[in-house]
């Protein structure tokens, strides 16, 4: 059997499509244990003056593996007047928007499960499939804290939609392209020279987008719920928002799918502001460059989630139309600003 | 007078009736419970809100959660007995709930504690302010979203609850006043290290002002919000750190006498013309900067002498009524203390709370907001549980 | 109509997490570093068995009723020749319910011959309840954890004889 495994032609598009999947799958939890651990555990902790979990495995690293070990051994409760379809489904269409994103993320020259010509404009609107998610959640769990955490959420994730679109639009104009592959390369090639004095080599869009970058992580932040915008999960208010009747292993697909999304929107980031995986000095090739390439983008994602997480632990949130009124009063004319500003020096540039 | 089944059975009938009238009525919007137990209140608090989308119809607050029959229990106690019991009403800050309890059966007996043991006294309440309004400046942006100020709260006020372990043995309930002076006088080095805590305290305050006060989010969440004018808040008897955000100048420590030590030192009543959630915020903030300062100057002149006047072993109170009320960190707390004569403790013995009266202007301000701000205004008006159920 | 967010308050805010968080935490792992509580703290109550002459003020004066005494008189032989015989108190039972304890302290204050004593001892917790009650030989235990009463601060009065 294990000759017949062998002569199995790894090449072929089934096996390499399931490899991709395989390799996927695993790096949703793997993403989002990292980013809790890291983040929500122990940075959180410590802006707090405190340790944060230190008992499971040394400094607490195996405390998240414990905690979804627990979840996944409790009971399966559907409320009374759930409607246990919808209530069933909606942990499953929030995941399915995280899997999603994670296909046109580049992590090498050659690491990238599908490179789309339309990379972007793909990722962005899968992203929007959360919002199906989460009207699900909180319409069928027959609970008014939870409907209107739902509702709320529609709300400010539909508006904020609209900003992170316009922050990459400029991104775009200056690539010349929508796959994520060809916007690393633009990066790639792109040097920065300051009136002829001395250039930069490659840096990346975020001081030429600088704008779209702060819009672009203003958006995120309103996208992954977080502090100042999570309104939806609005602990003190509404005791967990649309989350508030799942328990046990459809609770950990929520909280995988978030701190997942959180993970895969830093690796956005990183390639459309901060040059993906690809850093200007010491760059090797074949095999080494993947595992560089890897390593850069990783590096870059922490750097962003960093931001992420030290904003949400320091703010208190906005009211649903103070929200509103940032995202339609400021966000998106200042985007539409950058668009034009980076247009402009595009052409006479 | 008795109660007849029949009249029982009409009022709870009229009540029923009352209710699906109102339900009935109002063919829209939601009930929402805020019920007992709920992250924003602060304990067993239970109210009724009615929405129209995310605005506020009409809003009911339930207590009596809560209510451990206090009134009662001091009934069958003796003075030294209830001292322990009335620390747990208003929980956090300790110390100031036996004040005026104690205050009320010396005028009753006609003693005075001595100077030494009054100067401690007035320390002690002040440290208790700070312990209780430090809790809160976390606790308000907690209520807001802001996750970490809280744990610098709780985080400060371990220094202030160490101290008051070291002097009386309990960090939250102390336990230490008498009937004529305190249980016993306070350690050494206890004064150094207090003033330490003090300035670590001032620090703290000075870390939630850049934390919160400067943050622009907090204040486009609490400018505005929850207006108390003047006139009715003085209808409807709020007192404390309520009424002096909308600007009316009255401190019962500076307005009516009393025998602990705030007239010997050099200090300054906070008000703010707003009345709005932040002007709460921020007097409250001024007052821990405040009370920083009293304990810093009463250290400094601190007499010395005995903790305890010339007191019997049995403290048999002569017959009469006497009202003491102070200026607690919740507001005016006061005892009405009346004794019969007798061998154990008082008759009877009312307790005035602070936050069961600023409870009542709940549903004329929650009229017409939005949801988020229901938990803002409740966390800006901050009661206790223990304070308003007893 | 919201103003414009000032960029500087929202930046100190985000200053002020960034130095706590490079300065070290103040918790303390519980049981592997401990912190001993102060001198006076209230843990647990110590009985002095000798001094106990049965007179019942604690149990009478507890405010929950947690103190369960139990004793006898003996006869000792009179102090002079052809007096009466002297009464002699014996304590049978002495049990401190703490699950009903609220550690006001009032029975140690009250007891006019010093016999109870505070301990800073608070590491007694039980799987069963009914293991909270400590009974007499348990109490005497306690007492080797009393610390010396600590040093009055100045300016206190210094009573002659005070315990």
């Amino acid at each position: 059997m294990i000759a017949a495994l062998v002569a199995v032609d790894v090449t072929t598009y089934g096996w390499v499509t399931a490899l991709k999947v395989g390799v996927v799958l695993a790096l949703i939890p793997a993403g989002a244990l990292i980013l809790g651990y890291v983040f929500l555990m122990k940075m959180m902790s410590h802006m707090q003056s405190r340790l944060g979990p230190m008992e499971a495995g040394p400094h607490g690293v195996l405390q998240l593996v414990f905690d979804g070990i627990k979840f996944l051994q409790k009971e399966d409760i559907f409320p009374d007047r759930s409607d246990r379809r919808v209530f069933a489904l909606a942990p499953l269409v929030v995941m399915l928007s995280t899997f999603l994103l994670y296909i046109v993320i580049p992590a090498g020259p050659r690491l990238v499960v599908e490179d789309l010509d339309t990379g972007i404009f793909f990722a962005l609107a899968v992203s929007s499939l959360s919002v199906i998610g989460i009207l699900m959640a909180g319409w069928s769990s027959a609970n008014k804290f939870s409907l209107m955490g739902g509702l709320r959420a529609a709300g400010q994730l539909i508006a904020y939609e609209l900003p992170l679109v316009l922050a990459v639009v400029g991104v775009v104009i200056q690539a010349g392209t929508l796959s994520l592959q060809g916007i690393v390369g633009a990066q790639a090639a792109f040097d920065m020279s300051f009136f002829g004095l001395f250039t930069i080599p490659s840096i990346g869009y975020f001081i030429p987008q600088f704008f779209g970058f702060i819009i672009f992580m203003i958006a995120v932040q309103a996208e992954l719920t977080q502090t100042p915008f999570d309104m939806p999960v609005a602990e003190s208010e509404l005791v967990a928002g649309f989350m508030t009747e799942y328990t046990g292993f459809r609770f950990l697909f929520f909280f995988m799918g978030e701190f997942g999304t959180a993970f895969a929107f830093g690796a956005l980031a990183s390639t459309l502001f901060l040059g993906g995986w690809y850093i200007p000095f010491g760059f090797h090739d074949g095999l080494l460059g993947d595992l560089q390439g890897v390593i850069v983008l990783f590096t870059k994602i922490m750097i962003v989630s960093f931001f992420v997480f030290w904003v949400r632990f320091t703010y208190p949130r906005f009211r649903e139309d103070q929200l509103q009124t940032f995202a339609w009063k400021w966000l998106i004319p200042l985007s539409l600003l950058n668009i034009l500003a980076t247009a402009v020096f595009k052409v006479v540039f | 007078m008795t109660v007849t089944e029949h009249q029982q059975s009409t009022y709870i009938a009229g009540q029923a009736a009352d209710a699906r009238i109102r339900f009935e009525l109002e063919t829209e919007g939601m009930t929402l419970n805020l019920g007992p137990q709920h992250p924003a209140t602060h304990g067993t608090l239970r109210i009724v809100v009615r929405l129209d989308g995310e605005q506020v119809v009409w809003a009911d607050p339930v207590c009596g959660y809560m209510h451990r029959g206090y009134e009662k229990l001091v009934e069958v106690r003796k003075y030294q007995q209830i001292t322990t019991l009335v620390n747990r009403i208003d929980w956090l800050g300790h110390f100031a709930n036996e004040v005026p309890f104690i205050l009320a059966v010396e005028d009753l007996y006609g003693v005075e504690a001595p100077p030494r043991a009054q100067w401690i006294r007035t320390i002690f309440f002040e440290m208790a302010r700070i312990a209780n309004l430090g809790l809160f400046l976390g606790d308000m942006g907690v209520q807001l979203g802001a996750l970490t100020p809280v744990f610098f709260a709780f985080r400060d006020r371990e220094h202030v609850l160490n101290l008051m372990e070291s002097a009386t043995g309990g960090r939250f309930h102390p336990n230490f006043d008498r009937v004529g002076g305190l249980k016993e006088d306070l350690p050494k080095g206890w004064v150094d290290e207090c003033r330490t805590v003090m300035k670590r305290q001032r620090d703290f305050c000075d870390e939630m002002e850049e934390l919160l006060v400067g943050n622009e989010i907090f204040q486009k969440r609490t400018r505005g919000i929850g207006v108390i004018p003047r006139q009715i808040g003085l209808d409807y008897g709020l007192s404390g750190a309520n009424i002096r955000a909308s600007g009316v100048d009255w401190d019962l420590r500076r307005d009516s006498p009393s025998p602990l030590a705030w007239k010997e030192v050099d200090w300054k009543v906070w008000t703010h013309p707003d009345g709005d959630a932040f002007a709460r915020y921020w007097v409250r903030l001024q007052e821990v900067r405040e009370a920083t300062k009293i304990v810093d100057q009463l250290l400094d002149g601190l007499p010395s002498g005995p903790i305890m006047a010339k007191m019997p072993a049995r403290l048999r109170v002569p017959r009469g009524e006497a009202w003491v009320s102070t200026e607690n960190p919740l507001g005016e707390m006061g005892y009405y203390v009346v004794s019969d004569g007798g061998p154990g403790g008082p008759f009877r013995c009312k307790i005035r709370t602070p936050s069961f009266n600023n409870i009542h202007i709940v549903p004329w301000l929650l009229k017409g907001v939005y949801v988020p701000d229901i938990i803002t205004i409740l966390a800006s008006l901050y009661f206790i549980l223990g304070d308003i159920d007893r | 109509m919201p103003a414009k967010p000032q960029v500087p308050g929202l930046l100190k805010g985000l200053g002020v997490t960034f130095r706590t968080m490079m300065r070290p935490a103040v918790t303390v792992q519980y049981p592997h570093v401990k912190e001993t509580p102060a001198p006076r703290a209230r843990g647990v109550i110590a009985l002095k068995e000798e001094n106990c002459t049965v007179c019942m003020l604690c149990a009478r004066e507890c405010p929950d009723w947690c103190i369960y005494i139990e004793g006898h008189n003996d006869l000792a032989p009179p102090r002079r020749e052809g007096g009466k015989p002297r009464r002699s108190p014996k304590l049978d039972r002495f049990d401190i319910d703490f699950s009903l304890c609220m550690y006001c302290g009032i029975c140690v204050e009250v007891c006019p011959f010093d016999a109870l004593f505070w301990s800073p001892e608070f590491e007694y917790s039980e799987m069963d309840i009914g293991d909270l009650l400590h009974e007499k030989r348990r109490l005497g235990e306690w007492m080797t954890t009393v610390p010396e009463p600590p040093a009055l601060e100045a300016g206190a009065e210094v009573k002659k004889g005070k315990k």
